[in-house]
C-alpha cells in the first residue's frame, strides 16, 4: 500500500472553528490544513482539548467549520449533514443502540440506505464473522462485553462501506489486555476493508504502533505530520519531541548550516551534526533534541559530547536509565539497555561523559 | 454455621418489621381515606335509592347498576339503552384519548427543546411549565373561557382580522373540554416526558445521524423506542384524570357537553340516586384499569417484538 502516488482521500484545507462567540468564543482549531491518503491509517494524536476530535467530527458532519473546506475525494462534504456523507464514526463510548440486538445495529446502517433485504442479510453476517461475533448476533448490546461492544460498533460502522472510517479514541475504555489486542485487529481491519482509517487518541504508543502517518495536534494546531519514525526520531517542535517519548532538550549556538543539517556547538566546545527542518533557518541559539536511547555513556574527556556527573541511576527491567548532570547545569538522561554481560556498573557521583550518537541530533523550529 | 444462619434470619426479620412499622402510616392513610370509601361506594351501588338522595339501608337492588346503560322508557315502561349515558361515556372516552394524542403532540417538541438546553437553563424552562399549577384550577378553566368564549379573544381576533365575520361557537362544545383538557393537562405530559428525554445519550442521536438515518427515521427508530416509558407515563397520567375530569367540562361544557365526572355528580346532587352515581363511578374506575391494562400490554408487547 505505501510508496505508490496515491490520491487524497480527506483534505482538509484551512479549517477553522469556532465554539461560541463574542467574549467566549473558543478557538477549537485554527486553520487547519491535512491531507488524508486513500487506504492510510491516519492518526490524529495530541492532548485532551488539543482539537483533534473537533477535527473528526468536523469530518464526520456532527460540527461545520466557521471556515475552510473538507473535501473527501475532491467534493466539498463540510456543509453537507452526516447522514448524506459516505464517512461512518466508530464512537468512543460506542453509542450501541441499546433497544436493538447486536445484528439490528449492524444492519441499522444498511436498512437507511434502503439495500435490499437479502444483501443486507448477506452484508451483516459478513460483517458479524469480520469481527468473530457470529454467536452473538440476537443479544442485546447490554448482554455483551466492552470487548464486544467495541466490536459491534465497528462492524457497525464498517457495514455500510464508507469511504472513510473515523474512530474517536475507541479503545481508551478498554484494558490494558484488550487494548493490545483491539490495536492488532483494528490494523487487520483496515488491511482487510482497504478503507480509509482516521484515527483519533491521546496514547502516543498506539498511534506509534497503529498509524501509517500521524499529525501531531496541540492548540487548534497540527503541529507535525509525518510517519511514526518521522515523528518519533525527527520532531519538528519541542512539543512534538515531549508529548511522544522522552528526549532530551540542549541549548547549542549554530556555527554553520549547509542545507539540511547544520553544525551546532554544545556548551562543552564540542561540535556536533544535527538534522533540521527544511526551509526554517536557525537562529543563532537553538534547542536541539536528542532521545535517551540515542546517546552513550563513555568515560569523561574531550572525546565525550558532553561532561558531568552521575546523578541518578534508574533501573527498569530492559534498561537503566542514567541521569547526568551536565556541567552547564542540565540534565541529560541516557537510556541503556541491559545485558547479561553489563559492564562496569556507574554510581551516583562518579563523573561521566555523554556521546550523542551521529544523527542522533535534531533541531527544534524555533 | 447454624448460628451464623439463625442470625441472619433474625436481622432479616428485623428489618422485615421495620419495613412494615414505616410504610404504616402510608398505610392507614389510604386504608382509611381510599379503600374504606371504596367498598362503601360498591355497598351504595347495590343498594335501593333513597327519596331525598342517600339510599334505603339494607334494601338489595340492581337498579342503580341496571341504569348505568338502561333506561325505563317513562311511557310504555320498556326497557332501553339510556342514550344519554352512552353519549356520555363515549365523549368521555374519546375525549381523553384525543387529549393524550393533543398533549403527546404539544408536548413532545416541548419536552426536547428543554431536554436540550445546556443544563443551566433547562431548571428554568421545567419551572416555566410548573407556572400553571400555581393558580386554582378553576380559574385557569374560566381563564380559557375568556379566551374561546363568542365575546373572547380569539372571537374579536379572527374578527378584526376578517378571517371571519361572525364568532365561532366554541363554548359549550366538546372542542371546548379538548381545549380545556390539553392546555390543563399539558405540564402532565411534558414533565415525564422530559425526565426520560433528558436521559437519552445524544450520542444516539448522532450516531443515527452517522449511519445515514434522517431526521425523520432516527426519531422513529432510535428516539422513540428509547423515550417510551415518558411517553407511556405521561399518556397514563394525561388520560386518567381526563377521563374523571369535572371542572372543565362543567364551565366549558356548559350544560350540554357533560363528561362522566358530571354524570357522578348530578346523581348525587340533584339526580338524588346515590346507588347509580356509586355505580357509574364505579365502572369509571373499571374503564381506567381496562385502559391501563390494554396500554401496558401493547407497550410490553412492542417492546418483546424488538428483539
Amino acid at each position: 500500500m505505501p510508496d505508490q502516488p496515491q490520491r487524497d482521500a480527506i483534505d482538509v484545507r484551512g479549517v477553522r472553528k469556532v465554539f461560541g462567540a463574542g467574549d467566549y468564543a473558543v478557538t477549537a482549531l485554527d486553520t487547519v490544513s491535512v491531507s488524508i491518503r486513500e487506504n492510510e491509517f491516519f492518526t490524529l494524536l495530541g492532548p485532551s482539548g488539543c482539537g483533534k476530535t473537533t477535527l473528526l467530527r468536523l469530518i464526520a458532519g456532527f460540527e461545520y467549520p466557521s471556515e475552510g473546506e473538507i473535501l473527501l475525494y475532491g467534493q466539498d462534504i463540510a456543509g453537507l449533514p452526516p447522514h448524506k456523507r459516505p464517512v461512518n464514526t466508530v464512537f468512543q463510548s460506542y453509542a450501541l443502540f441499546p433497544h436493538m440486538t447486536v445484528a439490528e445495529n449492524i444492519s441499522f446502517g444498511l436498512e437507511m440506505l434502503n439495500r435490499p433485504k437479502d444483501e443486507i442479510k448477506t452484508r451483516v453476517s459478513e460483517m458479524l464473522s469480520l469481527v468473530r461475533m457470529e454467536e452473538l448476533a440476537n443479544r442485546r448490546t447490554s448482554q455483551i462485553s466492552g470487548g464486544q461492544q467495541q466490536r459491534v460498533a465497528l462492524a457497525r460502522a464498517l457495514a455500510p462501506q464508507p469511504k472513510v472510517l473515523l474512530l474517536d479514541e475507541p479503545l481508551s475504555a478498554l484494558d490494558y489486555k484488550l487494548r493490545k489486542g483491539m490495536q492488532i485487529e483494528l490494523k487487520r481491519l483496515q488491511h482487510e476493508t482497504g478503507i480509509t482509517f482516521i484515527f483519533v487518541t491521546h496514547d502516543q504508543e498506539e498511534a506509534l504502533t497503529m498509524s501509517d502517518r500521524i499529525a501531531v495536534m496541540s492548540a487548534g494546531k497540527i503541529l507535525q505530520v509525518g510517519s511514526p519514525r518521522d515523528i518519533y526520531d525527527r520532531p519538528a517542535e519541542r512539543f512534538v519531541a515531549d508529548f511522544i517519548g522522552e528526549s532530551n532538550f540542549i541549548e547549542a549556538d549554530v556555527v554553520g548550516v549547509d542545507h539540511d543539517r547544520a553544525t551546532m556547538r554544545l556548551s562543552s566546545g564540542a561540535e556536533i551534526s544535527a538534522a533540521m527542518a527544511k526551509g526554517s533557518p536557525p537562529s543563532a541559539r537553538a534547542t536541539l533534541v536528542v532521545r535517551p536511547e540515542h546517546a552513550r555513556i563513555v568515560p569523561e574527556g574531550a572525546a565525550a559530547s558532553l561532561n558531568g556527573t552521575v546523578e541518578n541511576v534508574v533501573y527498569l527491567g530492559t534498561d537503566t536509565h542514567f541521569h547526568i548532570k551536565i556541567d552547564d547545569g542540565s540534565t541529560f538522561v541516557v537510556r541503556q539497555q541491559n545485558s547479561a554481560d553489563a559492564g562496569p556498573s556507574l554510581s551516583p557521583g562518579l563523573r561521566a561523559g555523554v556521546l550523542i550518537s551521529s544523527d542522533a541530533a535534531q533541531l527544534l523550529r524555533s | 454455621m447454624a448460628s451464623a444462619s439463625e442470625t441472619a434470619r433474625a436481622a432479616d426479620a428485623k428489618d422485615r418489621r421495620s419495613r412494615w412499622l414505616l410504610s404504616a402510616p402510608a398505610l392507614l392513610i389510604i386504608f382509611v381515606a381510599a379503600v374504606g370509601p371504596l367498598f362503601v361506594m360498591f355497598a351504595y351501588s347495590f343498594m335501593e335509592k333513597g327519596d331525598y338522595g342517600d339510599v334505603k339501608f339494607g334494601i338489595f337492588s340492581l337498579d342503580g347498576w341496571s341504569s348505568v346503560l338502561l333506561a325505563r322508557d317513562i311511557f310504555d315502561d320498556t326497557l332501553g339503552f339510556a342514550d344519554a349515558h352512552l353519549t356520555i361515556f363515549w365523549r368521555s372516552i374519546s375525549l381523553s384519548f384525543y387529549t393524550t394524542l393533543l398533549t403527546l403532540f404539544f408536548g413532545f417538541p416541548t419536552a426536547y427543546f428543554i431536554a436540550t438546553r445546556p443544563a443551566t437553563s433547562r431548571e428554568i424552562w421545567v419551572f416555566l411549565v410548573t407556572i400553571p399549577f400555581w393558580t386554582n384550577l378553576l380559574i385557569r378553566t374560566f381563564a380559557m373561557q375568556q379566551v374561546i368564549r363568542n365575546e373572547g379573544l380569539v372571537n374579536t381576533a379572527l374578527i378584526s382580522v376578517g378571517i371571519i365575520d361572525r364568532p365561532l361557537q366554541i363554548m359549550n362544545t366538546d372542542v371546548a373540554i379538548l381545549l380545556g383538557m390539553t392546555y390543563v393537562y399539558l405540564p402532565l405530559m411534558v414533565l415525564p416526558l422530559y425526565a426520560s428525554i433528558e436521559k437519552l445519550d445524544f450520542k444516539l442521536v448522532e450516531a443515527g445521524y452517522d449511519l445515514y438515518a434522517s431526521r425523520w427515521q432516527v426519531l422513529r427508530r432510535i428516539v422513540i423506542p428509547l423515550v417510551k416509558p415518558g411517553i407511556v407515563a405521561g399518556s397514563i397520567l394525561v388520560f386518567i384524570p381526563s377521563l374523571g375530569a369535572y371542572v372543565i367540562p362543567r364551565v366549558l361544557g356548559g350544560g350540554k357537553s357533560m363528561m362522566l365526572g358530571n354524570l357522578i355528580e348530578l346523581q348525587f346532587g340533584a339526580g338524588r340516586n346515590w346507588p347509580l352515581g356509586a355505580a357509574i363511578s364505579i365502572t369509571l374506575m373499571a374503564l381506567v384499569m381496562i385502559a391501563l391494562l390494554i396500554y401496558v400490554r401493547n407497550v410490553s408487547r412492542t417492546e418483546s417484538g424488538h428483539g
